[in-house]
């Protein structure tokens, strides 16, 4: 992937960190407005995942084009506990702790492609992708 | 980044000024528990105009300042959530459900000054 930005995550800071950069990367694509909010507020969810379960992981950030389509891919990835059951942690309102059980599930809702590839004891990879226009 | 709050008559304004932290956002809920008592406050404004992000994390820590300030005896109102964040929190579909809510500081204070808690006491 061309103009690669790479994040290491580690503290809930790198989460505010992160979607700034994301935020800075996304309008240069040509996101617009309400996008830019939607692209680092999917951002701070997946990033606060890492924080929250694995402790520490990285945020890759990248244009891409497919086509005539410009757009941005996210990739969140741990080397974390991983996650048991993932279509139970894509539950809306399911939470494993005390959160609202909105992080992964509402990230998907905001971005328009979303895959998620967790291996217990490994890690978990969530890759996200969002288009302009 | 710590918030500013400012004692404004009977309520308290915590006016935030840059993008919040996790750890920012707990220490705002510890210093308005901690402000209202302190200062007797009957209405907290939270002013969020410049939050270009309100997340899972953040709603459910404005919904817990809420609900702990209306424990301690006051009335919270949160003012000025921007459009596109109101949108971004309506597609991840969180709420402030229970929660006061304004458009800007001036909806606010109104907001706080027809609210029955306050309306009671200057009946007494």
């Amino acid at each position: 992937m061309n103009n690669e930005t790479r994040i290491p995550i580690q503290r809930s800071e790198d989460i505010v960190t992160a979607r700034e950069l994301a935020r800075g990367m996304a309008r240069t694509a040509g996101f617009n407005g309400s996008d830019l909010t939607l692209i680092a507020t999917a951002i701070s969810e997946v990033t606060r995942n890492i924080v929250e379960h694995a402790k520490h992981g990285e945020l890759v950030l990248a244009l891409v084009c497919n086509g005539s389509k410009r757009g941005i891919v996210i990739v969140a990835r741990d080397e974390g506990p991983g996650i048991a059951d993932v279509p139970q942690a894509m539950q809306y309102g399911y939470s494993s702790r005390n959160g609202l059980g909105v992080g992964l599930p509402g990230a998907r809702w905001l971005m328009d492609e979303f895959e998620i590839d967790s291996r217990i004891g490994k890690g978990t990879i969530v890759t996200m992708r969002k288009w302009v226009g | 980044m710590h918030v500013p709050v400012l004692k404004q008559g009977e309520y308290l304004i915590a006016s935030i000024q840059s993008a919040l932290s996790d750890p920012d956002l707990i220490q705002l809920r510890d210093d308005l528990a901690k402000r209202v008592g302190q200062y007797r406050s009957r209405g907290v404004i939270i002013d969020v105009t410049v939050l270009d992000i309100i997340d899972s994390f953040a709603t459910r820590t404005l919904r817990a300042i809420a609900h702990m300030l209306k424990l301690r005896g006051a009335e919270t109102v949160i003012v000025g959530i921007q459009p596109d964040v109101a949108f971004a929190m309506v597609q991840l579909g969180l709420t402030l459900e229970g929660v006061g809510t304004a458009l800007d500081l001036e909806e606010g204070l109104a907001y706080l000054n027809r609210h029955p808690m306050r309306k009671v006491r200057h009946e007494q």
